[in-house]
């Protein structure tokens, strides 16, 4: 990575309606590099829109986003996403890790090696020439981890990357996202599920219907919520209307 | 009814017989047909994903006329092209009318639509399951536009044969930029008509039969194709 940044991300009052239903609504917030931040709340509480207007898959109908560090270029090209039920593209595993970097315009030599690096290191090299659609849905979010972080992004948003899968590829996932953050790239994730949260997160942002009501690094959050909604989210009550 | 099965049987010796005039007829129309399809997918395939994937205005009127154009009546297109490779037209000095060129340009032209509307539908159809992804990983439209013809690859093998399966079939087009004539453009429907409105209905039905069979083959050959694809998660 270069010297300029494109982190902090700030968010100033922003909103976002669609067909008359607001659904964000005020989001004011800074994002620094380092702690992961993982965006907590129900179902519908606008999570996932959220993240794709920090990562600019949707314009906000409020406010304003803006990349505020000294990067000069496409701050696009220093992000990646991994989606809930990531699109595996119709060609082998090693081609869907290569293909954001030919994208970018690396040569084929070198994009194949990096390739092939990162199926190792998400532990999917022996099946880097399997069709990726044939792979099983915790192999396919691994590899949908490998396609992001073979970009050596500064920024990597996650939309509940292990809501479909059971325990065993939820671990080996989060394992993944825990080395991606050691190495430095800023993590912003999504997730309802609360031990996930714990296990991964340095601090918390909780949405709920539509608003960030609460931030606060993880070890505060979970013993003292400050809002009645987050301590109800926190004890697993029903929403209760 | 025994007409009919005299001439099926005789049409069946001159199938198997290795009959030099219908075998160079049958020769000619797949060269003629396979052409147009190859030039039409040239254009067609990437004219299809680029009208699926850009906003521009007037799209959606592209995009109502290239359905209609669909079901150009082949007769149509053929006067069309014969007006403009007339002696007197445009590209009349090029000398194609009333040769194997011509032929291939008014199918083209044919086909075309075909190809291009339902390219266009299958590249839609998956951009809408490719979009957010293929942005996040950055890709351009024209990038994302050779992406999805890439991944839709067997889909849209249904297209091009389409496109073929009309261009080999129709006779109008053919019959007026061509002139039927023996040995240089005569092709199986025209020759079908010809021998049919002439009274020679074993050679009629004989290439009727080969006909029926090219479409048959290229048909089946499409779906092995297809089953082979999805056994590889493609």
């Amino acid at each position: 990575m270069s010297a300029e940044s494109i982190l902090p991300l700030e968010l100033a009052e922003v909103g976002f309606s669609a067909g008359g239903n607001r659904i964000l609504d005020g989001i004011t917030a800074r994002f620094e590099k380092g702690p992961v931040s993982v965006i907590l709340g129900a179902n519908g509480a606008g999570k996932s829109v959220l993240l794709r207007l920090c990562h600019g898959l949707l314009a906000p109908t409020q406010g304003r986003i803006a990349w505020d560090g000294g990067f000069g270029g496409d701050p696009r090209r220093r992000q990646a996403m991994v989606f809930q039920r990531p699109v595996m593209l119709r060609r082998s595993a090693l081609a869907n890790v290569a293909y954001g970097l030919a994208i970018a315009g690396v040569g084929r030599g070198e994009r194949l090696a990096s390739g092939r690096q990162m199926l190792e290191r998400v532990g999917l090299l022996a099946l880097a020439e399997r069709p990726a659609r044939l792979l099983s849905g915790g192999e396919q979010q691994r590899l949908a981890l490998a396609r992001a972080w073979v970009m050596k992004p500064e920024v990597l948003f996650l939309d509940e990357p292990t809501a479909n899968l059971d325990p065993s590829a939820t671990r080996a996932v989060e394992a993944i996202v825990a080395a991606i953050a050691g190495e430095g790239t800023k993590v912003i994730m999504t997730t309802h599920d609360l031990g996930q949260a714990r296990r991964l997160a340095d601090e918390i942002l909780f949405l709920h219907r539509g608003r960030l009501i609460e931030r606060a690094p993880k070890a505060i959050f979970f013993t003292q919520p400050h809002t009645p909604e987050a301590g109800a989210f926190l004890r697993g009550d029903l929403p209760w209307d | 009814m025994g007409d009919l099965g005299q001439a099926g049987s005789a049409a069946i010796q001159l199938i198997l017989g290795a009959d030099v005039r219908l075998w160079s007829i049958v020769a000619l129309s797949l060269k003629v047909s396979l052409a147009a399809t190859v030039i039409a997918a040239a254009i067609g395939l990437p004219l299809g994903a680029l009208v699926a994937l850009k906003d521009f205005p007037g799209r959606n009127l592209a995009i109502v006329v290239l359905n209609a154009c669909m079901g150009l009546p082949p007769v149509v297109v053929g006067l069309v092209v014969y007006l403009l490779l007339s002696r007197a037209g445009p590209l009349g000095p090029l000398g194609l009318l009333f040769t194997p060129g011509a032929m291939i340009v008014a199918q083209t032209l044919l086909i075309l639509p075909i190809i291009a509307a339902v390219s266009r539908q299958i590249v839609a159809d998956a951009w809408g399951e490719y979009r957010e992804q293929l942005t996040s990983l950055g890709a351009g439209s024209v990038q994302a536009a050779a992406t999805l013809l890439y991944d839709c690859r067997f889909s849209l093998m249904t297209a091009i044969l389409a496109g073929f399966g009309r261009a080999a079939a129709e006779v109008g087009a053919v019959l007026v930029v061509g002139g039927n004539i023996d040995g240089v453009t005569r092709v199986m429907t025209t020759s079908i008509a010809l021998e049919t409105s002439k009274g020679d209905l074993p050679q009629a039905l004989g290439l009727g039969f080969v006909l029926m069979a090219i479409v048959l083959a290229v048909n089946a050959a499409a779906l092995a194709l297809r089953n082979a694809a999805a056994r590889q998660g493609a």
